[in-house]
Protein backbone atom coordinates (compact mmCIF):
# COMPACT_ATOMS: atom_id res chain seq x y z
CA UNK A 1 0.00 0.00 0.00
CA UNK A 2 1.53 3.56 -0.83
CA UNK A 3 0.13 6.92 0.50
CA UNK A 4 -0.29 9.89 -0.87
CA UNK A 5 -0.15 13.46 0.12
CA UNK A 6 -1.42 16.15 -2.52
CA UNK A 7 -1.21 19.84 -1.84
CA UNK A 8 -1.74 19.54 2.09
CA UNK A 9 -1.72 23.05 3.58
CA UNK A 10 -2.16 23.25 7.22
CA UNK A 11 -2.70 26.06 9.63
CA UNK A 12 -3.72 27.31 12.96
CA UNK A 13 -5.71 30.19 12.61
CA UNK A 14 -3.70 32.89 10.97
CA UNK A 15 -0.50 30.67 11.39
CA UNK A 16 1.01 28.71 8.66
CA UNK A 17 2.25 25.53 9.55
CA UNK A 18 2.53 23.42 6.64
CA UNK A 19 2.24 24.98 2.70
CA UNK A 20 1.39 22.78 -0.13
CA UNK A 21 2.86 19.46 0.66
CA UNK A 22 2.88 16.73 -2.19
CA UNK A 23 4.31 13.30 -1.07
CA UNK A 24 4.32 9.56 -2.25
CA UNK A 25 5.52 7.01 0.55
CA UNK A 26 6.00 4.15 -1.70
CA UNK A 27 5.90 -0.19 -0.05
CA UNK A 28 8.90 -0.73 0.97
CA UNK A 29 10.73 2.30 1.93
CA UNK A 30 11.41 4.35 4.63
CA UNK A 31 10.87 7.79 3.97
CA UNK A 32 12.83 10.51 6.20
CA UNK A 33 11.17 13.53 7.28
CA UNK A 34 14.19 15.95 8.05
CA UNK A 35 12.98 20.06 9.43
CA UNK A 36 14.07 22.00 12.43
CA UNK A 37 11.92 22.06 15.57
CA UNK A 38 8.78 23.84 15.04
CA UNK A 39 9.12 22.75 10.88
CA UNK A 40 5.22 20.98 11.42
CA UNK A 41 6.57 17.71 10.67
CA UNK A 42 4.99 15.97 13.45
CA UNK A 43 1.49 18.10 12.04
CA UNK A 44 2.60 16.46 8.94
CA UNK A 45 2.45 13.00 10.65
CA UNK A 46 -0.36 13.15 12.62
CA UNK A 47 -2.07 14.63 9.14
CA UNK A 48 -0.76 11.72 7.26
CA UNK A 49 -2.52 8.79 9.37
CA UNK A 50 -5.35 10.73 9.91
CA UNK A 51 -4.78 12.19 13.41
CA UNK A 52 -5.50 15.63 12.55
CA UNK A 53 -7.29 17.33 9.39
CA UNK A 54 -5.59 19.16 7.16
CA UNK A 55 -6.41 23.13 6.57
CA UNK A 56 -6.84 21.97 2.67
CA UNK A 57 -5.54 19.29 0.70
CA UNK A 58 -5.88 15.39 0.75
CA UNK A 59 -4.06 12.37 2.08
CA UNK A 60 -4.66 9.07 -0.16
CA UNK A 61 -4.21 5.35 0.27
CA UNK A 62 -3.17 4.00 -3.04
CA UNK A 63 -3.76 -0.23 -2.91
CA UNK A 64 -4.97 -2.47 -0.01
CA UNK A 65 -3.10 -2.76 2.88
CA UNK A 66 -2.53 -7.01 3.39
CA UNK A 67 -5.05 -8.81 4.76
CA UNK A 68 -3.31 -9.58 7.93
CA UNK A 69 -3.03 -5.83 8.73
CA UNK A 70 -4.93 -4.70 11.34
CA UNK A 71 -4.23 -0.94 11.64
CA UNK A 72 -2.54 0.05 8.41
CA UNK A 73 -1.10 3.34 9.73
CA UNK A 74 0.38 2.64 12.88
CA UNK A 75 2.33 5.68 15.09
CA UNK A 76 4.99 5.12 16.88
CA UNK A 77 5.44 8.24 19.52
CA UNK A 78 8.64 9.91 20.62
CA UNK A 79 7.39 9.68 24.20
CA UNK A 80 6.43 6.12 23.81
CA UNK A 81 2.42 6.45 25.01
CA UNK A 82 3.08 3.40 27.13
CA UNK A 83 -0.01 2.87 29.84
CA UNK A 84 1.53 2.75 32.84
CA UNK A 85 -0.48 0.42 34.59
CA UNK A 86 -0.15 -2.32 31.94
CA UNK A 87 2.80 -4.72 31.62
CA UNK A 88 4.93 -4.92 28.51
CA UNK A 89 2.67 -7.48 27.16
CA UNK A 90 -0.84 -6.14 27.90
CA UNK A 91 0.80 -2.95 25.74
CA UNK A 92 1.54 -4.93 23.33
CA UNK A 93 -1.50 -6.63 23.41
CA UNK A 94 -4.14 -3.96 23.58
CA UNK A 95 -4.12 -2.40 20.43
CA UNK A 96 -5.14 -6.56 19.00
CA UNK A 97 -7.78 -6.39 22.07
CA UNK A 98 -10.97 -4.75 20.20
CA UNK A 99 -9.90 -7.42 17.13
CA UNK A 100 -11.83 -10.49 16.85
CA UNK A 101 -9.45 -13.04 17.14
CA UNK A 102 -8.46 -16.51 19.03
CA UNK A 103 -6.73 -16.14 22.11
CA UNK A 104 -4.12 -18.28 20.33
CA UNK A 105 -3.62 -15.88 18.08
CA UNK A 106 -3.30 -12.76 20.37
CA UNK A 107 -0.50 -14.46 22.34
CA UNK A 108 1.23 -15.29 19.10
CA UNK A 109 1.43 -11.94 17.89
CA UNK A 110 2.44 -10.43 21.08
CA UNK A 111 5.22 -13.09 21.53
CA UNK A 112 6.58 -12.63 17.95
CA UNK A 113 6.23 -8.49 18.28
CA UNK A 114 8.42 -8.93 21.73
CA UNK A 115 11.02 -11.42 20.28
CA UNK A 116 11.47 -9.14 17.34
CA UNK A 117 12.91 -6.13 19.51
CA UNK A 118 14.57 -8.74 21.98
CA UNK A 119 12.20 -7.81 25.22
CA UNK A 120 10.66 -11.63 25.30
CA UNK A 121 11.94 -11.89 29.25
CA UNK A 122 10.67 -8.57 29.85
CA UNK A 123 6.93 -9.05 28.72
CA UNK A 124 5.65 -8.96 32.64
CA UNK A 125 7.67 -5.48 33.76
CA UNK A 126 6.15 -2.74 34.00
CA UNK A 127 6.87 0.64 31.98
CA UNK A 128 8.15 2.20 34.82
CA UNK A 129 10.48 -0.31 35.59
CA UNK A 130 12.08 -0.14 32.17
CA UNK A 131 14.86 2.24 30.38
CA UNK A 132 13.94 5.06 28.03
CA UNK A 133 15.26 2.34 25.21
CA UNK A 134 13.01 -0.28 26.75
CA UNK A 135 10.14 1.61 26.43
CA UNK A 136 10.62 2.44 22.66
CA UNK A 137 11.04 -1.07 21.97
CA UNK A 138 8.15 -1.65 23.70
CA UNK A 139 5.75 0.84 21.94
CA UNK A 140 7.60 -0.80 18.32
CA UNK A 141 6.75 -4.08 19.49
CA UNK A 142 2.78 -2.78 19.89
CA UNK A 143 3.21 -1.41 16.84
CA UNK A 144 4.66 -4.46 14.82
CA UNK A 145 1.77 -6.55 16.69
CA UNK A 146 -1.13 -5.06 14.69
CA UNK A 147 1.08 -5.66 11.17
CA UNK A 148 1.09 -2.36 10.22
CA UNK A 149 1.11 -1.41 6.19
CA UNK A 150 2.68 2.01 7.32
CA UNK A 151 4.65 2.78 10.18
CA UNK A 152 4.65 6.37 11.07
CA UNK A 153 7.47 7.23 13.54
CA UNK A 154 7.84 10.60 15.25
CA UNK A 155 10.75 11.25 16.35
CA UNK A 156 11.34 7.74 18.00
CA UNK A 157 14.72 8.68 19.26
CA UNK A 158 14.82 12.15 20.40
CA UNK A 159 13.99 11.25 24.20
CA UNK A 160 16.95 8.60 24.28
CA UNK A 161 20.69 8.93 25.14
CA UNK A 162 22.57 8.72 22.15
CA UNK A 163 24.30 5.43 22.93
CA UNK A 164 20.77 3.74 23.59
CA UNK A 165 19.99 5.76 20.00
CA UNK A 166 22.64 3.79 18.57
CA UNK A 167 21.41 0.64 19.68
CA UNK A 168 17.68 1.27 18.56
CA UNK A 169 19.21 2.44 15.27
CA UNK A 170 20.38 -0.83 14.82
CA UNK A 171 17.88 -2.45 15.57
CA UNK A 172 15.33 -0.80 13.22
CA UNK A 173 17.82 -1.12 10.46
CA UNK A 174 17.61 -5.01 11.25
CA UNK A 175 13.57 -4.77 11.25
CA UNK A 176 13.45 -3.24 8.32
CA UNK A 177 15.85 -5.87 6.49
CA UNK A 178 14.07 -8.39 8.02
CA UNK A 179 10.20 -7.77 6.64
CA UNK A 180 10.72 -4.73 4.44
CA UNK A 181 8.27 -2.35 6.23
CA UNK A 182 7.69 0.81 4.97
CA UNK A 183 8.19 3.89 7.24
CA UNK A 184 7.34 7.75 7.37
CA UNK A 185 10.17 8.64 9.70
CA UNK A 186 10.20 12.13 11.28
CA UNK A 187 13.11 13.55 12.77
CA UNK A 188 15.27 16.47 13.20
CA UNK A 189 18.24 14.89 13.45
CA UNK A 190 20.35 14.81 10.24
CA UNK A 191 22.18 11.53 10.88
CA UNK A 192 19.70 9.52 11.85
CA UNK A 193 17.77 10.41 8.65
CA UNK A 194 20.87 9.35 6.38
CA UNK A 195 21.11 6.18 8.03
CA UNK A 196 17.44 5.23 7.53
CA UNK A 197 15.86 7.23 5.21
CA UNK A 198 15.81 5.36 1.21
CA UNK A 199 14.48 9.68 1.02
CA UNK A 200 15.32 12.25 2.93
CA UNK A 201 12.33 15.12 2.37
CA UNK A 202 13.87 18.10 3.75
CA UNK A 203 11.73 20.36 5.62
CA UNK A 204 11.83 24.41 5.45
CA UNK A 205 10.89 26.41 8.44
CA UNK A 206 7.79 27.02 9.13
CA UNK A 207 5.38 26.97 7.57
CA UNK A 208 6.80 23.46 6.22
CA UNK A 209 7.53 23.62 2.17
CA UNK A 210 9.55 20.43 0.81
CA UNK A 211 12.75 22.22 -0.08
CA UNK A 212 13.92 18.92 -1.39
CA UNK A 213 14.27 15.59 -1.96
CA UNK A 214 17.82 13.40 -1.45
CA UNK A 215 17.41 9.80 -2.58
CA UNK A 216 20.15 7.18 -1.13
CA UNK A 217 21.02 4.00 -2.83
CA UNK A 218 23.59 2.62 -0.93
CA UNK A 219 21.23 -0.01 1.25
CA UNK A 220 20.36 0.39 5.01
CA UNK A 221 22.62 -2.39 6.08
CA UNK A 222 25.89 -0.98 4.78
CA UNK A 223 25.51 2.55 5.93
CA UNK A 224 28.05 2.68 8.31
CA UNK A 225 29.49 5.92 9.38
CA UNK A 226 32.49 6.34 7.15
CA UNK A 227 30.47 5.84 3.70
CA UNK A 228 31.60 8.54 1.36
CA UNK A 229 28.37 8.54 -0.40
CA UNK A 230 26.45 9.52 2.92
CA UNK A 231 29.20 11.63 4.12
CA UNK A 232 28.57 13.49 0.96
CA UNK A 233 24.72 13.46 0.99
CA UNK A 234 25.16 14.71 4.86
CA UNK A 235 27.07 17.52 3.48
CA UNK A 236 24.87 18.61 0.77
CA UNK A 237 21.63 18.70 3.37
CA UNK A 238 23.49 20.28 5.98
CA UNK A 239 23.97 23.29 3.53
CA UNK A 240 20.15 23.28 3.02
CA UNK A 241 19.03 23.40 6.52
CA UNK A 242 22.12 25.12 8.17
CA UNK A 243 20.79 28.42 7.52
CA UNK A 244 17.17 27.94 8.91
CA UNK A 245 18.92 25.94 11.79
CA UNK A 246 20.63 29.08 12.59
CA UNK A 247 17.57 31.30 12.46
CA UNK A 248 14.98 28.80 14.40
CA UNK A 249 17.82 28.84 16.83
CA UNK A 250 17.29 32.29 17.55
CA UNK A 251 13.64 32.48 17.36
CA UNK A 252 11.22 33.02 20.26
CA UNK A 253 8.47 30.32 20.88
CA UNK A 254 5.45 31.54 20.06
CA UNK A 255 2.35 30.75 22.37
CA UNK A 256 -0.14 28.71 19.69
CA UNK B 1 50.85 18.59 54.41
CA UNK B 2 48.26 21.51 53.74
CA UNK B 3 47.01 22.23 56.88
CA UNK B 4 44.10 24.64 55.44
CA UNK B 5 41.61 21.68 54.68
CA UNK B 6 38.61 21.49 56.26
CA UNK B 7 35.51 19.07 55.43
CA UNK B 8 32.75 20.50 52.90
CA UNK B 9 29.78 20.91 55.32
CA UNK B 10 27.05 18.77 54.86
CA UNK B 11 23.51 20.70 53.47
CA UNK B 12 21.21 18.36 52.24
CA UNK B 13 18.55 15.83 54.16
CA UNK B 14 15.80 16.51 56.02
CA UNK B 15 12.36 17.71 53.96
CA UNK B 16 11.56 13.91 53.86
CA UNK B 17 9.20 12.45 56.66
CA UNK B 18 9.33 8.79 57.06
CA UNK B 19 7.29 6.33 58.86
CA UNK B 20 8.26 5.16 62.09
CA UNK B 21 5.94 2.07 62.65
CA UNK B 22 5.41 2.27 66.49
CA UNK B 23 4.59 5.63 67.29
CA UNK B 24 1.14 6.04 65.86
CA UNK B 25 -0.25 3.23 68.60
CA UNK B 26 2.03 5.00 70.75
CA UNK B 27 0.79 8.22 70.73
CA UNK B 28 -3.24 6.90 71.34
CA UNK B 29 -1.47 4.88 74.47
CA UNK B 30 -0.21 8.59 75.65
CA UNK B 31 -2.69 10.37 74.87
CA UNK B 32 -5.68 7.48 76.67
CA UNK B 33 -3.18 7.88 79.62
CA UNK B 34 -3.45 11.79 79.95
CA UNK B 35 -6.92 11.43 79.92
CA UNK B 36 -7.07 8.44 82.60
CA UNK B 37 -4.27 10.91 84.63
CA UNK B 38 -6.61 13.65 84.25
CA UNK B 39 -9.92 12.39 85.25
CA UNK B 40 -8.49 9.91 87.97
CA UNK B 41 -6.85 12.88 90.13
CA UNK B 42 -10.09 15.56 89.37
CA UNK B 43 -8.31 17.45 86.92
CA UNK B 44 -11.24 17.53 84.70
CA UNK B 45 -14.65 16.92 86.72
CA UNK B 46 -16.49 14.14 86.61
CA UNK B 47 -19.52 15.35 84.59
CA UNK B 48 -17.03 17.05 81.60
CA UNK B 49 -15.39 14.28 80.98
CA UNK B 50 -15.68 10.57 82.18
CA UNK B 51 -12.92 8.00 82.86
CA UNK B 52 -11.99 5.68 80.12
CA UNK B 53 -13.05 3.16 82.78
CA UNK B 54 -16.53 4.31 82.47
CA UNK B 55 -16.32 4.52 78.71
CA UNK B 56 -15.33 1.03 78.32
CA UNK B 57 -17.79 0.57 80.58
CA UNK B 58 -20.60 1.76 79.15
CA UNK B 59 -19.45 0.38 75.25
CA UNK B 60 -19.27 -3.27 77.01
CA UNK B 61 -22.79 -2.85 78.56
CA UNK B 62 -24.05 -2.02 75.10
CA UNK B 63 -22.29 -4.55 73.56
CA UNK B 64 -23.54 -7.35 75.86
CA UNK B 65 -27.45 -5.84 75.39
CA UNK B 66 -26.87 -5.61 71.65
CA UNK B 67 -27.57 -1.95 71.82
CA UNK B 68 -24.48 -1.06 69.99
CA UNK B 69 -24.83 -3.18 67.33
CA UNK B 70 -28.14 -1.60 66.41
CA UNK B 71 -26.88 1.55 66.21
CA UNK B 72 -23.75 0.63 64.11
CA UNK B 73 -25.66 -1.54 62.16
CA UNK B 74 -28.24 1.31 61.25
CA UNK B 75 -25.42 4.11 60.73
CA UNK B 76 -23.52 1.49 58.17
CA UNK B 77 -26.49 0.82 56.46
CA UNK B 78 -26.90 4.58 55.90
CA UNK B 79 -23.46 5.20 55.15
CA UNK B 80 -23.17 2.51 52.25
CA UNK B 81 -26.38 2.62 50.80
CA UNK B 82 -26.29 6.85 50.51
CA UNK B 83 -22.55 7.05 49.30
CA UNK B 84 -22.85 4.57 47.12
CA UNK B 85 -26.17 6.33 45.50
CA UNK B 86 -24.28 9.92 45.89
CA UNK B 87 -20.61 8.43 44.55
CA UNK B 88 -22.30 6.98 41.41
CA UNK B 89 -23.98 9.80 40.28
CA UNK B 90 -21.44 11.75 41.55
CA UNK B 91 -18.52 9.93 39.41
CA UNK B 92 -21.55 9.08 36.33
CA UNK B 93 -21.94 13.21 36.20
CA UNK B 94 -18.03 13.46 36.34
CA UNK B 95 -17.12 11.60 33.67
CA UNK B 96 -19.83 13.49 31.09
CA UNK B 97 -17.83 17.03 32.21
CA UNK B 98 -14.58 15.41 31.55
CA UNK B 99 -15.81 13.89 27.82
CA UNK B 100 -18.48 15.97 26.88
CA UNK B 101 -18.70 19.84 25.66
CA UNK B 102 -22.30 19.68 26.37
CA UNK B 103 -22.16 18.17 30.00
CA UNK B 104 -18.90 20.50 30.79
CA UNK B 105 -21.18 23.66 30.01
CA UNK B 106 -24.72 22.53 31.36
CA UNK B 107 -23.94 20.34 34.61
CA UNK B 108 -20.25 21.78 35.70
CA UNK B 109 -22.02 25.07 36.69
CA UNK B 110 -24.55 23.41 38.63
CA UNK B 111 -22.14 21.03 40.30
CA UNK B 112 -20.22 24.22 41.29
CA UNK B 113 -23.65 25.64 42.58
CA UNK B 114 -24.36 22.79 44.88
CA UNK B 115 -21.17 22.24 46.20
CA UNK B 116 -21.40 24.90 48.85
CA UNK B 117 -24.28 24.23 50.01
CA UNK B 118 -24.40 22.89 53.45
CA UNK B 119 -26.30 19.75 52.93
CA UNK B 120 -27.90 19.30 55.97
CA UNK B 121 -29.45 22.63 55.64
CA UNK B 122 -31.38 20.41 52.85
CA UNK B 123 -32.55 17.41 55.45
CA UNK B 124 -35.86 18.95 56.30
CA UNK B 125 -36.65 19.85 52.80
CA UNK B 126 -36.11 15.86 51.76
CA UNK B 127 -37.97 14.97 54.96
CA UNK B 128 -40.77 16.71 53.65
CA UNK B 129 -40.30 15.27 50.09
CA UNK B 130 -39.33 11.50 51.23
CA UNK B 131 -40.76 11.10 55.23
CA UNK B 132 -38.66 10.69 58.66
CA UNK B 133 -37.46 7.32 57.35
CA UNK B 134 -34.47 6.33 55.77
CA UNK B 135 -35.17 7.89 52.28
CA UNK B 136 -34.30 11.27 53.76
CA UNK B 137 -31.20 10.09 55.37
CA UNK B 138 -30.17 8.22 52.17
CA UNK B 139 -30.66 11.00 49.61
CA UNK B 140 -29.39 13.96 52.02
CA UNK B 141 -25.92 11.75 52.47
CA UNK B 142 -26.19 10.78 48.66
CA UNK B 143 -26.19 14.50 47.28
CA UNK B 144 -23.00 15.31 49.86
CA UNK B 145 -21.02 12.63 48.42
CA UNK B 146 -22.69 13.66 44.84
CA UNK B 147 -20.31 16.72 44.57
CA UNK B 148 -16.95 15.86 45.58
CA UNK B 149 -17.37 13.13 44.27
CA UNK B 150 -18.53 14.55 40.28
CA UNK B 151 -15.65 17.20 40.91
CA UNK B 152 -12.86 14.33 41.71
CA UNK B 153 -14.07 12.43 38.53
CA UNK B 154 -13.92 15.40 36.36
CA UNK B 155 -10.69 16.41 37.59
CA UNK B 156 -9.57 12.72 37.26
CA UNK B 157 -10.46 12.32 33.40
CA UNK B 158 -8.93 16.09 32.66
CA UNK B 159 -5.56 14.76 34.30
CA UNK B 160 -5.54 11.66 32.06
CA UNK B 161 -2.45 11.94 29.40
CA UNK B 162 -3.97 13.07 26.43
CA UNK B 163 -0.99 11.23 24.37
CA UNK B 164 -2.67 7.81 25.38
CA UNK B 165 -6.14 8.80 23.86
CA UNK B 166 -4.61 10.33 20.73
CA UNK B 167 -2.43 6.62 21.17
CA UNK B 168 -5.62 4.39 21.34
CA UNK B 169 -7.22 6.52 18.69
CA UNK B 170 -4.48 6.18 16.41
CA UNK B 171 -4.90 2.21 16.74
CA UNK B 172 -8.36 2.54 16.06
CA UNK B 173 -9.51 1.36 19.85
CA UNK B 174 -13.49 2.16 19.85
CA UNK B 175 -14.79 5.23 22.03
CA UNK B 176 -16.05 2.74 24.50
CA UNK B 177 -12.59 0.71 24.95
CA UNK B 178 -10.69 4.09 25.06
CA UNK B 179 -13.06 5.14 28.40
CA UNK B 180 -12.82 1.68 29.61
CA UNK B 181 -9.18 0.93 28.98
CA UNK B 182 -7.55 4.38 29.04
CA UNK B 183 -9.65 7.02 30.79
CA UNK B 184 -11.21 4.97 33.73
CA UNK B 185 -8.02 3.70 35.22
CA UNK B 186 -6.21 7.07 34.03
CA UNK B 187 -8.52 8.63 36.35
CA UNK B 188 -8.52 6.61 39.08
CA UNK B 189 -5.98 8.48 41.12
CA UNK B 190 -8.17 11.31 41.30
CA UNK B 191 -11.24 9.30 41.62
CA UNK B 192 -9.84 7.75 44.55
CA UNK B 193 -8.93 11.01 46.81
CA UNK B 194 -12.68 11.90 46.09
CA UNK B 195 -13.96 8.56 47.48
CA UNK B 196 -11.73 9.80 50.58
CA UNK B 197 -12.73 12.96 50.78
CA UNK B 198 -16.33 12.35 50.04
CA UNK B 199 -16.59 9.48 52.77
CA UNK B 200 -15.56 12.00 55.57
CA UNK B 201 -18.27 14.14 54.20
CA UNK B 202 -20.50 10.77 54.52
CA UNK B 203 -19.29 9.89 57.57
CA UNK B 204 -20.15 13.93 59.20
CA UNK B 205 -23.30 14.04 57.52
CA UNK B 206 -24.79 10.67 58.94
CA UNK B 207 -24.54 11.79 61.94
CA UNK B 208 -26.34 14.86 61.40
CA UNK B 209 -28.89 13.44 60.01
CA UNK B 210 -28.99 10.78 62.72
CA UNK B 211 -29.50 13.46 65.19
CA UNK B 212 -31.95 15.10 63.51
CA UNK B 213 -34.68 12.06 63.44
CA UNK B 214 -33.45 8.85 64.19
CA UNK B 215 -33.85 6.02 66.55
CA UNK B 216 -31.21 4.07 65.96
CA UNK B 217 -27.60 4.69 64.72
CA UNK B 218 -24.49 6.05 66.49
CA UNK B 219 -25.38 9.68 65.77
CA UNK B 220 -29.28 9.26 67.42
CA UNK B 221 -26.69 7.22 70.43
CA UNK B 222 -24.33 10.52 71.26
CA UNK B 223 -27.39 12.71 70.95
CA UNK B 224 -29.71 10.69 73.69
CA UNK B 225 -27.01 10.17 75.82
CA UNK B 226 -26.57 14.21 75.83
CA UNK B 227 -29.83 14.98 77.00
CA UNK B 228 -29.50 12.21 79.36
CA UNK B 229 -26.39 14.06 80.76
CA UNK B 230 -24.95 10.43 80.14
CA UNK B 231 -21.21 11.57 79.43
CA UNK B 232 -19.73 7.61 79.31
CA UNK B 233 -22.57 6.97 76.42
CA UNK B 234 -21.71 9.73 74.70
CA UNK B 235 -18.38 9.37 74.11
CA UNK B 236 -17.97 6.01 73.67
CA UNK B 237 -20.30 7.10 70.57
CA UNK B 238 -18.09 9.76 69.69
CA UNK B 239 -14.42 7.09 69.88
CA UNK B 240 -17.29 5.01 67.87
CA UNK B 241 -17.37 7.29 65.09
CA UNK B 242 -13.87 7.95 64.85
CA UNK B 243 -13.14 3.85 64.53
CA UNK B 244 -15.70 4.32 61.70
CA UNK B 245 -13.73 7.17 59.67
CA UNK B 246 -10.04 5.14 60.44
CA UNK B 247 -11.66 1.80 58.79
CA UNK B 248 -12.95 3.79 56.48
CA UNK B 249 -9.46 5.03 55.79
CA UNK B 250 -7.71 1.91 56.28
CA UNK B 251 -9.52 0.14 53.42
CA UNK B 252 -8.95 3.34 50.87
CA UNK B 253 -5.36 3.26 51.83
CA UNK B 254 -5.51 -0.69 50.77
CA UNK B 255 -7.95 -0.01 47.66
CA UNK B 256 -4.75 3.04 47.20
CA UNK B 257 -2.32 0.39 47.27
CA UNK B 258 -4.10 -2.06 45.48
CA UNK B 259 -5.24 -0.09 42.29
CA UNK B 260 -2.20 2.39 42.23
CA UNK B 261 0.81 0.16 42.12
CA UNK B 262 1.71 0.86 38.74
CA UNK B 263 2.69 4.50 40.06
Amino acid sequence: MDIVAENVCHGYGSLAVLDNINLTIKSGEIVAVLGPSGCGKSTLLRILGGLEKATSGRVLMAGEPPPSSLNPLTYVFQDFALVPWRTVADNVGMPLEHHRMSASERTTRVASALARVNLTEFAHAYPKQLSGGMRQRTSIARALAVDPAILLMDEPLSALDAQTRELLLADLIRLWTETRFTAVYITHNLSEAVRLGHRIVVLSRRPGRIRDIVELDVPLAARGDHHAQLAAASERIWSLIRDEAAVADRELIDAH
Amino acid sequence: MRTDLKPVPFRGGGFAPKRLPYLGPATFLALLVVWWFATRFGFVSELALPKPAEVAGAFINMARSGEVWQHIGASLRRLVVGWTLGAAAGVAVGFSIGLSSLARSTALPVVSAIFPIPKIALLPLFIIWLGIGEASKYATIAFGVFSPMAIAAFGGVDGVDRTLIRMAQSFGMPPRDIVRKIIFPGAMPGLLSGVRISASIGIILLTAAEMIGAEYGIGALVLAAGNLMQTDRLVAGVLLLSAFGLVVSQIIGFAERRLLNWR
